[in-house]
């Protein structure tokens, strides 16, 4: 299933709709670690709202996405995770470290917003 | 709980003694006759049994008038419940009775300790009226004694039952109550934690806040711990689960008030709290919030 990667200004929005396969995921990092440079985007949102399944494949691949973006000179943020899911990864130790988190799109386009008005 | 199953008990009683032609009379002919005996002389074997309960000093908590206002219904449910071997009645009526007389403080032994009694103030007036005729009063006994075993048991369970209820009850408004999850500014939660932490009350916690979190679309949640007195392995590893499960919903936690005990002990145990945002007390970590959230809390006289 191909998850659609929307340009929005300066970022990029991508939206999980359902489980993906472990295929699936690995083409979407493919194409979102693309497109990051093709549309000169400063920052990339992950949309998982709708995922109520978590595994340790999506999470770690998750973590490689933002680790490759930031490699790619932009900013991740994985917006949307429900509390049951964000409970059950940290007791699986899928902790996404040093991954930008927020609740939903619009905290994290706030967050991206803030980033790139202020660069640390 | 045992089902009251009133029809065995009659017919058992009827195979008994009602099966045997050479007998005088079948056991529901002398439970009406005990029936009857017991509604004739009810004025004074009521009397007597409020004697003996105020006697053994039961039922403390209520005085002479409300003892002989329960002790007159109780006596009515009890030669009804005689009379036609049906125990539901008596049942409502035993839940009901508890349910007035807990708040009370009325306990389980006075419970149990008043039917007995009025069973044994019965069982007398029955060895009274039938000295002369022994066969007979052994005949009336066999029909007395299982029915009134059965009413002491079921007043019994009736009202153990009912303190469990309300003991349930109270556990849930308990658990409701110890974990408020509380907003103190736009975006900012409070968490205060009071007592024991059980693995139970901490998962219901953690619930509770990933909730809250979304809900108010928090940023930052003060976890406050000052009134927690002690905290084991589990209860500290679920602590540091439930900031980590906050952070991926995009809030901040900041802990405070471990008092030194907790802070020797988590050190001891060896949970990583490297990642975990410690502040000394309540005060400090609000004022820390509110510098993450962008918030400069100045007097009046300063900011005019």
């Amino acid at each position: 299933m191909e998850v659609p990667i929307l340009k929005q200004g300066d970022f990029l929005i991508a939206t999980v709709q359902a489980a993906l396969t472990d295929a699936d995921l690995l083409h979407f990092r493919t194409a979102l670690i693309q497109k990051v440079v093709r549309c000169r985007s400063r920052g990339v949102i992950v949309d998982v709202t709708s995922l109520d399944v978590m595994d340790s494949f999506a999470s770690r691949t998750l973590r490689e996405i933002a680790q490759m973006i930031r490699l790619r000179g932009a900013e991740t943020v994985i917006v949307g995770i429900q509390p049951e899911v964000a409970f059950a990864m940290v007791q699986l130790g899928l902790k996404l470290e040093d991954v930008a988190t927020a609740l939903d799109l619009e905290e994290g386009l706030a967050h991206l917003q803030q980033k790139s008005e202020s660069p640390a | 709980m045992p089902r009251v199953d009133t029809d065995r008990s009659s017919t058992q009683v009827q195979e008994e003694y009602g099966g045997s032609a050479e007998r005088t009379k079948p056991a529901s002919v002398l439970l009406s006759e005990l029936v009857a005996h017991l509604r004739d002389n009810r004025t004074q074997l009521r009397e007597e049994w409020a004697r003996r309960i105020t006697e053994a000093q039961l039922l403390t908590a209520m005085n002479k008038e409300e003892i002989f206002a329960e002790a007159t219904s109780v006596y009515d449910n009890y030669v009804e419940a005689l009379e036609t071997g049906t125990f539901e009645a008596l049942q409502a009526y035993a839940r009901n009775l508890s349910e007035r007389i807990i708040p009370r403080g009325v306990e389980t032994h006075e419970v149990v300790g008043i039917v007995l009694l009025l069973r044994d103030v019965l069982a007398r007036s029955l060895f009274a009226k039938y000295q002369a005729d022994f066969t007979k009063l052994n005949r009336i006994l066999d029909a007395y004694e299982p029915a009134a075993n059965r009413i002491a048991n079921t007043v019994a369970v009736g009202f153990v039952q009912e303190r469990e209820r309300i003991i349930r009850e109270q556990q849930e408004a308990i658990r409701e109550l110890s974990t408020p999850v509380l907003q103190v500014r736009e975006r900012l939660l409070i968490l205060p934690i009071i007592g024991v932490i059980d693995p139970q009350r901490a998962r219901q916690l953690t619930e509770q806040l990933l909730r809250g979190i979304r809900t108010n679309r928090a940023k930052v949640v003060v976890i406050d711990i000052t009134g927690v007195a002690a905290m084991d392995a589990t209860v500290a590893n679920h602590l540091v689960q439930t900031v980590e499960a906050s952070r991926l919903l995009g809030a901040t936690v900041i802990v405070t008030g471990l008092s030194p005990e907790i802070a020797q002990t988590i050190v001891n145990i060896g949970v990583d709290l490297g990642k975990m945002n410690t502040v000394g007390d309540l005060q400090g970590g609000i004022e820390q919030a509110e510098r993450l959230l962008g918030y400069k809390v100045v007097p009046f006289a300063e900011a005019s």
